[in-house]
């Protein structure tokens, strides 16, 4: 912060750049999205012992399967960082490294995560089984669908940058899906404590 | 809008980090350093029986806010800063509803159940 800007008023410094109001706007999209899962998570809570004569947690999860799918997530969630400081220093080849880097990591947790699914299907454990396999496929289904959206959005991304090059438009919207990208991240942290690891206590 | 650009800027935007690259490459090495740190503090809690098994769920929430913590710190950077102070504002306000919703569930959902009939009586007051 200069010194020019704290002797200028908050009142007559005029509207705040793009920049800022679009990271800020997508700040608090980013917040609704965290509300709309704690009501699903909210809803986990609840119906989490109601399994209706069904599987239990205990019974269904297999951690290494998940600790697989969380080291993928937190190591795409690293290599997603790595491609923004390499949009601030404008090295193209580094994005796109890093950009197929934090894809590959993000598409083997969904293909973990479809491949655990199918595996529960296959056995008869669907979400009309008991409320608490709805409150999971749930939960874990829409934490799923948002990485899915997740990566078709950094797979136009890298579209946009080969066709449209580094303009400011293109890299805001890539620091736009990091924020994203590491919004998932920090829903998963709850997803596998309060899910995975909580059908254990 | 222009002329704005150019001047200085006197707010961060959520995720972005004014230092030099060197000390946000080491903030995102700190971070992924704690995150598995944690995680692997989680999963092993769960998965041995070190730990007293009631105390377990407590330990578990706090090793999860910890990584929450870290994340939010060292991937979002989210900072005291007064540049940040929006940003950390609509966060405290978001983390006040979820507090709101999930917490508010339980309890709801804990006393309904208290005070429901037992489920037998239920089923043979239909039948």
């Amino acid at each position: 912060m200069s010194a020019i800007a704290e002797a200028i008023p908050l009142s007559e410094r005029g509207p705040a750049p793009t920049r800022i109001v679009v990271s800020f706007g997508f700040w608090l999209f980013l917040l609704s999205d965290i509300v709309i899962f704690s009501a699903l998570f909210a809803a986990y809570a609840v119906l989490a012992q109601r399994t209706a004569g069904g599987p239990s947690g205990a019974q269904l999860f297999d951690l290494k399967h998940v600790f697989i799918e969380t080291c993928c997530l937190l190591a795409s969630s690293f290599t997603c960082g790595l491609c923004v400081l390499a949009l601030e220093r404008r090295a193209r080849t580094m994005i796109y490294v890093w950009a197929a880097v934090t894809f590959v990591l993000g598409l083997s947790f969904i293909a973990l995560e479809l491949s655990e699914f199918i595996g529960m299907f296959s056995r008869g454990i669907n979400p009309a089984r008991s409320a608490f396999l709805s409150a999971f496929f749930g939960l874990v289904g829409t934490h799923g669908i948002h990485v899915t959206a997740g990566l078709c959005w950094l797979a136009v991304m890298v579209a946009q940058i080969a066709t449209l090059g580094l303009r400011p438009k293109v890299a805001q919207r890539l620091v736009c899906f990091s924020l994203f990208w590491h919004a998932l991240d920090l829903v998963w942290i709850g997803v596998f404590t309060i899910v995975y690891l909580g059908a254990r206590t | 809008m222009k002329s704005q650009d150019i001047s200085q800027h006197s707010e961060d935007a959520p995720g972005e980090h004014a230092d030099d690259p060197t000390t946000t490459l080491q903030s995102y090495v700190i971070g992924l350093g704690f995150a598995i740190v944690l995680t692997l503090a989680s999963f092993g809690a769960a998965v041995t029986h070190w730990v007293w098994a009631p105390g377990l769920p407590v330990l578990l929430a706090v090793l999860a806010i910890a990584q929450m913590g870290v994340h939010l710190v060292f991937f979002l950077h989210v900072s005291s800063s007064p540049d940040s102070v929006n940003t950390v504002l609509a966060l405290a306000f978001g983390i006040f509803v979820v507090g709101l919703v999930v917490f508010g569930s339980m309890i709801i959902m804990a006393n309904l159940n208290d005070y429901m009939m037992p489920m037998e009586q239920l089923m043979q007051m239909q039948r």
